[in-house]
């Protein structure tokens, strides 16, 4: 699917044909893409798809080594600083010492940016309140729930007032009730203007947050769009089915119209269709029994974030031997 | 002028008065040392040499008074040494990463943990010349007011020197290591033999020809000669053995220290340099 680009000045962040290996793998293998102003661009892909690494050399912790990559109209290499001083940072693991309090973490921060004393005195205040630890002010950040230390570090990223907040697997290890209000707070954040890059290993998170996704395995951006673009291009409804001849019904089946691709699983196959699933499984179901051929099996439903992901991941099995490779199974990893 | 490294020593100082029971050991345990190993060996050192015939007119300092500057300085090496731990556990499980990706100046970390290490090392050294005193050792004895305002500083302004070099030795081995055991181990290996082969027990003439060039080159040596002198003074029998400090020596041996503390800020800046943390 084609990509747009934004031009220049719309993109905050900026990568060219970024790569980045550790001795001879190839942890970012050759990634572009850019990042508007203003909005949720994620990083969807498995551990070790290389989201970290890629994310490690924009925030300027790791050297490039090889591409170009632009972040707040400098150059990571050239203009470190000035990277620094343009992003606010959430790392994948927590950060916090455990025993300083909610506000000496804010306020070490506020001076390790060099802000001014009544700057982050109101900062502090504010940011407390957005994130609803105002009562935690003097609390030990070890008595803090995992929830409220993402909510602390999300504060912190935020202290310098950042153009762009990186949040690497911001919800990781979080029940799924703080999860789904982690992402209000990242997208109350997004609405004052703060534009987001993240990364997750979360399909939903990924599909619930962002304006734009990348998809990237294996070092390599498979495919970048609009969650609903991405989702589209599986077609408009998925019908899983098994049958008593899967073989024969796959050669029916590949030349209805409505039908745009056809993907085998260990015991059937999944129809992606271009209309409504529930006017072509008639269809469907008619052809095969005329050919004598009996569903055992049907499943219909919308494509999910989770089946793009698979698709793009997974080994196509276009080019693998039928019934090798499980489409809509949830990758390892992946969950 | 960027100043960053308050940043960092304001922080060291919380977690240092924060932890109860650190703050309180790190306190105790020196006066520890120069209550039960000082009286005991002064008990007997004293026995030893006392029949040596006194030399008139010059003071001849009990053995608690001569390693009561040992104490000072053994103090201050431990406590410097593991100055560096805090930067390996941010490193690990706290906020190195935070302060590596932020604009400022790695220096800034070297010198905020030297600095925070350094007032750490005052506090000990003032209650062990305190505590000293307070037991029997004869420090500033007979300096007039201003010889002990003199004396007092001299003594902070080694051990600072001190400190910093083996600070910025401790976050430099700190940065480059990834557990604390290990941390932990390479001090215990370097503590020893810098303890040993200095004058802090014993007056290292007697000692063998090859631990003795070791002592002469010992930066904890250095530091104990300037402690004697600004603590003592210039002439004094300790240990039957007659010292005499002149000024050179004392600069000779402050410059030794800040030579020592410019190349570990050296290596120190150097490791940091090549730090990646992610």
């Amino acid at each position: 699917m084609p990509e747009q680009f934004p031009n220049n000045d719309q993109a905050i962040i900026r990568v060219e044909n970024l790569e980045h290996s550790y001795g001879t793998f190839n942890a970012v293998d050759g990634i572009s893409f850019s990042v508007k102003r203003g909005e949720i661009f994620s990083f969807l892909g498995p551990n070790g798809a290389g989201k970290s690494t890629a994310i490690n050399v924009l925030i300027t912790l790791l050297a490039k080594q090889k591409g170009e990559a632009y972040v707040a109209g400098y150059d990571v290499t050239r203009e470190p600083q000035k990277v620094r001083e343009s992003i606010g940072i959430v790392f994948q693991d927590i950060t916090l010492d455990r025993d300083m309090t909610v506000w000496e973490i804010l306020e070490f921060h506020g001076r390790l940016y060099n802000m001014p004393r009544e700057e982050r005195q109101k900062r502090i205040d504010e940011l407390l309140s957005l994130v609803q630890l105002d009562t935690k002010r003097d609390e030990r950040t070890k008595n803090l729930s995992g929830g409220m230390k993402r909510r602390l570090e999300i504060a912190r990223g935020l202290m310098t007032r950042p153009k762009v907040l990186f949040l690497d697997e911001p919800t990781i290890g979080l029940d799924p009730q703080t999860r789904m209000r982690m992402w209000d707070y990242i997208k109350g954040v997004n609405n004052e203007g703060t534009t987001i890059f993240l990364t997750t290993h979360y399909m939903d998170e990924a599909d619930q947050l962002s304006d734009r996704i990348s998809i990237i395995d294996q070092g390599k951006i498979i495919i970048s769009g609009k969650p609903w673009e991405l989702k589209n291009t599986l077609g408009r409804d998925l019908i899983y089915m098994e049958t008593n001849d899967n073989e024969s019904a796959l050669r029916l089946l590949k030349d209805l119209s409505s039908v745009r691709d056809i993907k085998t699983k260990p015991k059937g196959f999944v129809l992606m269709v271009n209309e409504d699933g529930t006017k072509v499984l008639p269809v469907v179901i008619d052809t095969l029994r005329k050919a004598g051929i009996e569903a055992l099996t049907i499943n219909l439903k919308k494509p999910s974030m989770d089946d793009v992901f698979v698709f793009y991941t997974g080994k196509d099995l276009r080019d693998v031997p039928a019934g090798k490779t499980p489409v809509l199974a949830k990758q390892a990893g992946g969950r | 002028m960027p100043m960053g490294f308050t940043t960092i020593y304001w922080r060291d100082m919380i977690r240092f008065v924060r932890f109860k029971t650190l703050l309180v050991s790190s306190l105790l345990q020196p006066a520890l040392w120069l209550a039960f190993f000082g009286i005991a060996m002064s008990s007997n050192f004293d026995a030893l040499t006392a029949g040596i015939p006194v030399t008139p007119g010059i003071q001849t300092v009990s053995y608690l008074t001569f390693m009561g500057a040992g104490i000072i300085a053994m103090t201050t090496l431990f406590t410097s040494l593991f100055g560096g731990i805090v930067i390996l556990f941010d490193k690990n499980w706290g906020l190195m990463r935070e302060i590596l990706a932020s604009p400022m100046n790695r220096n800034h970390i070297i010198i905020g943990i030297g600095l925070s290490g350094v007032t750490k090392s005052f506090i000990q050294a003032i209650i062990i010349i305190v505590f000293g005193i307070l037991i029997g050792a004869a420090f500033f004895a007979g300096f007039t007011a201003v010889e002990i305002i003199i004396g007092i500083a001299g003594i902070l302004a080694f051990v600072a020197m001190f400190a910093l070099g083996f600070l910025f030795l401790s976050a430099a081995i700190a940065i480059s290591m990834e557990s604390p055991e290990g941390l932990q181990g390479v001090v215990t290996l370097l503590t020893l033999p810098i303890f040993f082969t200095s004058n802090a027990l014993y007056p290292i003439d007697a000692l063998p020809e090859f631990l003795k060039t070791l002592a002469l080159y010992n930066p904890m040596t250095w530091l104990i000669t300037g402690i004697r002198y600004f603590a003592i003074g210039s002439d004094f029998i300790a240990v039957g053995k007659h010292y005499q400090y002149t000024p050179s020596v004392i600069i000779i041996s402050y410059i030794g220290l800040m030579v020592f503390a410019t190349l570990m800020f050296g290596l120190a800046w150097w490791r940091f340099q090549k730090a990646v943390v992610t």
